[in-house]
């Protein structure tokens, strides 16, 4: 860049310098497909590659690197479907990373975990634990809580308090349900709006 | 040389099936090109371009089986523009026009439109498997043609390919008949599914032996499916994800428990680890396990899968399994043939989780390994010496380190030595594929010691002409070379011209060819094919002769330039 404002006060050499290449391009070296030019690297751009490869990710900042590795076309040779589409995965491996929750039955010998991830709502949630202590839960009633049975899931949120399952939609639950617990008896009887 | 007649002669070539070896017997005379020629069942071409429908069909009027490749193997990597060519609609056409009996289609890295999936359809009565690799153009509509209109369709098998999905109900057109499917493989497509009619499918489909799911059908639908179909020999999982505590999971384990025929898995598309356990004893008899798709698999669970599979043949799996889970494949796999380690994240060009000791565990516990495709981080020349040493049966060897240029870390010299020792070793390698800082003095090794080799990759390798002459001279059975940013120039590509005659075909991007010397070789040789890819947008005549060209595919041909080549691809 310094070089064309150099020519522009002297007498246009650059005009009439003689090179390869056609009017009106400039020397500029494309970046984008090849790492460097086909010459042999010099020692320092093997040091530099050396820095970049071994060291931290934050090393790879200095503008005199060569190009960072994902600037390279066709680098590496990943067949492109298998780019385009384990990208998507890596996204959905976050999904199933899960949110695992103890949960806790009044009268049960030791606690389970559960992972919320694997639930896509709350029926699904509600009968993995039916199987998986053995009893029944009965209906959600927005008003009245949990009818038809003894018992009642609540879980404690983020802020300590105890909440009865289903009020709030799934997805607030999953990220502020911290653990689980099926309450039994009277205690869950009061949990009823309009008791029993 | 006639002492039997033609039907005699005719069922003896009924044993001849290599395709190297019909070819050779169609030259040893008249009457035996004749009868080999109306015999002649099974067409394999290897380069689309190479020949021309027509004369395909007036050389073997007997045709039943084509394969066919279109692109070349670097269009796999974005190096190749879209509208290329590689068109399959010519192929079915002219085939459908002189009444070919076509029963199997076999392609590769072609353009496929609906268009040419419907007439194919309607075209041939007796066809009976299409398999598509790499393949795109078309949509779910191009295969509810085939569904609907092939009524003796056996094979349908769908990989890696770009699926413009359109959501219809492809499957529902398999008629209420339809009875004679043997393979379906849908994986690559991203679309829903009709389950309903999947499962009736497969139902009413008592030969089917392998299956591919996409990611669109879920967890209590594989159940399903494998209670009907307990046969499967190859089942590739859609989505696996469900509470290893629910009825439905229970279920899928006993299904899978009646399920002992199977000896190939794959897909987990998406996939709750802790289910993986539902498969564990299937895992005993397994040859083939594929789950270089499932990102949601650790190296713990990956290995504990692992330590199951005693019998596997072949390995495909990603970088996160790590060296120490390699070191567990090295020794629980003994019979292992074919091992792909593929980078967890392809973008991110730096960070492979597995480097050269992975590699070497392998090779020291797994000696029938035969096939190689490995992503790494990191490679040493006495590493490779030391897998050459126990691998001497290596066919196929194809090393990627992530970083192009990068030296032996330990020594800081390039990796010449280490690929010299694999060739010297591996008498029958056939496919090579180099990566990291190497110099001229590789290809040396290469011409000296591949005498077997039919096809080279080269990336951002080698000092000067003298590489690629060492190759072109030494590797006499070479067919397909592929060089990218390599500074192989006029001198290489000009000094033995006829070698090209000996090829399929040669790729040079961004090295030292001038656009002169491609014109020089495509006019001393008329029977290649030079062509330019050229994105910029200059024309063929503003460029000089002695500017470098950017991209040059050339390949043998008996048919001469191409006619559907786009604008920006110059045949000179």
């Amino acid at each position: 860049m310094e070089r064309s404002v150099a020519y522009e006060n002297d007498l246009n050499f650059k005009a009439t310098e003689l090179r390869l290449g056609l009017p009106g391009t400039t020397d500029e070296e494309p970046a984008v497909s090849s790492v460097r030019n086909s010459k042999r690297p010099l020692q320092e751009d093997i040091e530099d590659e050396k820095c970049v490869a071994n060291g931290n990710s934050e090393s790879q900042n200095e503008p005199t690197a060569p190009p960072s590795k994902a600037q390279i076309v066709g680098w590496p040779p990943v067949q492109s479907y298998r780019k385009n589409n384990s990208q998507a995965k890596k996204i959905e491996f976050e999904f199933v990373s899960g949110i695992y929750v103890k949960v806790s039955m009044d009268g049960a010998p030791y606690l389970r975990k559960i992972d919320l991830k694997v639930y896509k709502g709350y029926t699904e949630l509600l009968q993995a634990l039916e199987n998986m202590f053995k009893f029944t839960i009965g209906e959600y009633y927005e008003r009245q809580g949990y009818k038809g049975s003894d018992y009642a899931p609540t879980y404690q949120d983020k802020d300590g308090d105890w909440m009865l399952v289903g009020d709030v939609p799934w997805k607030m639950f999953t990220t502020s349900c911290k653990r689980l617990r099926i309450m039994k008896g009277s205690e869950a009887r009061g949990l009823g709006c309009c008791g029993a | 040389m006639n002492y039997f007649p033609d039907e005699v002669l005719e069922h003896v070539f009924d044993f001849i099936t290599s395709h190297k070896d019909r070819n050779s017997v169609s030259l040893v005379c008249k009457s035996w090109y004749k009868i080999e020629k109306y015999s002649r069942q099974r067409v394999f071409i290897g380069n689309c371009y190479s020949i021309s429908p027509e004369r395909l069909i007036a050389r073997f009027p007997g045709l039943k089986s084509l394969t066919l490749k279109g692109k070349p193997h670097f269009a796999d990597f974005n190096l190749v523009p879209d509208d290329w060519g590689g068109f399959l609609y010519p192929w079915i056409k002219a085939m459908a026009r002189s009444r070919i009996g076509l029963e199997e289609l076999r392609l590769k890295r072609m353009v496929v439109s609906d268009e040419s999936l419907e007439l194919l359809s309607k075209s041939f009565p007796n066809f009976k498997s299409l398999v598509l690799v790499s393949c795109e153009g078309f949509t779910t509509d191009g295969l509810a043609a085939v569904a609907a209109n092939c009524r003796l369709l056996r094979e349908l098998d769908l990989q890696e390919n770009e699926v413009e999905d359109h959501r219809g109900h492809w499957l529902s057109c398999f008629p209420e008949n339809c009875t004679s499917l043997v393979l379906l493989n849908f994986a690559c497509l991203k679309g829903e599914i009709n389950l309903a009619s999947l499962e009736r499918l497969v139902a009413r489909s008592p030969n089917l032996k392998s299956l591919r799911l996409n990611r669109a059908v879920p967890f209590d639908t594989l159940q399903r499916l494998l209670m009907r179909a307990p046969q499967l020999v190859d089942l590739g999982t859609g989505s696996y994800v469900h509470d290893p505590y629910s009825e439905a999971y229970n279920k899928l384990k006993a299904a899978i428990q009646s399920c002992n025929s199977i000896r190939s898995l794959s897909g987990f598309l998406e996939v709750a680890p802790r289910c993986m356990s539902a498969v564990y004893p299937v895992c005993e008899n397994l040859t083939f396990l594929n789950l270089s798709y499932a990102a949601g698999l650790q190296s713990i669970e990956l290995t504990k899968l692992i330590q199951y599979c005693r019998k596997l043949q072949r390995l495909w799996i990603l970088d996160c399994i790590g060296d120490k889970g390699l070191g567990v494949v090295a020794s629980t796999c003994k019979e292992l043939q074919e091992l792909r380690v593929f980078p967890s994240d392809p973008f991110d060009a730096g960070n492979a989780a597995v480097t050269e000791e992975g590699l070497v565990l392998v090779s020291a516990g797994c000696p029938k390994l035969n096939s190689l495709l490995y992503f790494c981080q990191q490679m040493t020349n006495a590493a490779l010496i030391t897998v050459a040493k126990n691998c001497t049966n290596f066919i196929r060897f194809r090393l990627c380190i992530l970083d192009p240029i990068k030296p032996d870390p330990v020594t800081n010299q390039p990796l010449d030595e280490g690929f010299g020792a694999i060739v010297r070793s591996c008498k029958g390698l056939k496919r090579l594929s180099l990566s990291g800082l190497l110099t001229d003095q590789v290809f040396y090794y290469i011409g000296m010691h591949a005498k077997q080799l039919e096809m080279l990759s080269i990336a951002f390798a080698g000092d000067s002409d003298k590489g690629m002459l060492y190759v072109l001279n030494g590797c006499k059975k070479l067919r397909k070379l592929e060089i990218r940013d390599c500074p192989f120039g006029d001198a290489a590509l000009l000094e033995d011209m006829g070698k090209y005659e000996t090829m399929r075909s040669l790729w040079m991007s961004s090295c030292e060819v001038t656009l002169g010397a491609c014109k020089t070789l495509a006019k001393k040789m008329p029977s290649l094919n030079v062509e330019i890819i050229n994105e910029s947008e200059q024309t063929e005549f503003n460029l000089e002769d002695r500017q470098k060209v950017d991209k040059m595919y050339l390949y043998r041909t008996v048919v001469g330039h191409r006619k559907d080549a786009p604008e920006f691809v110059w045949l000179l």
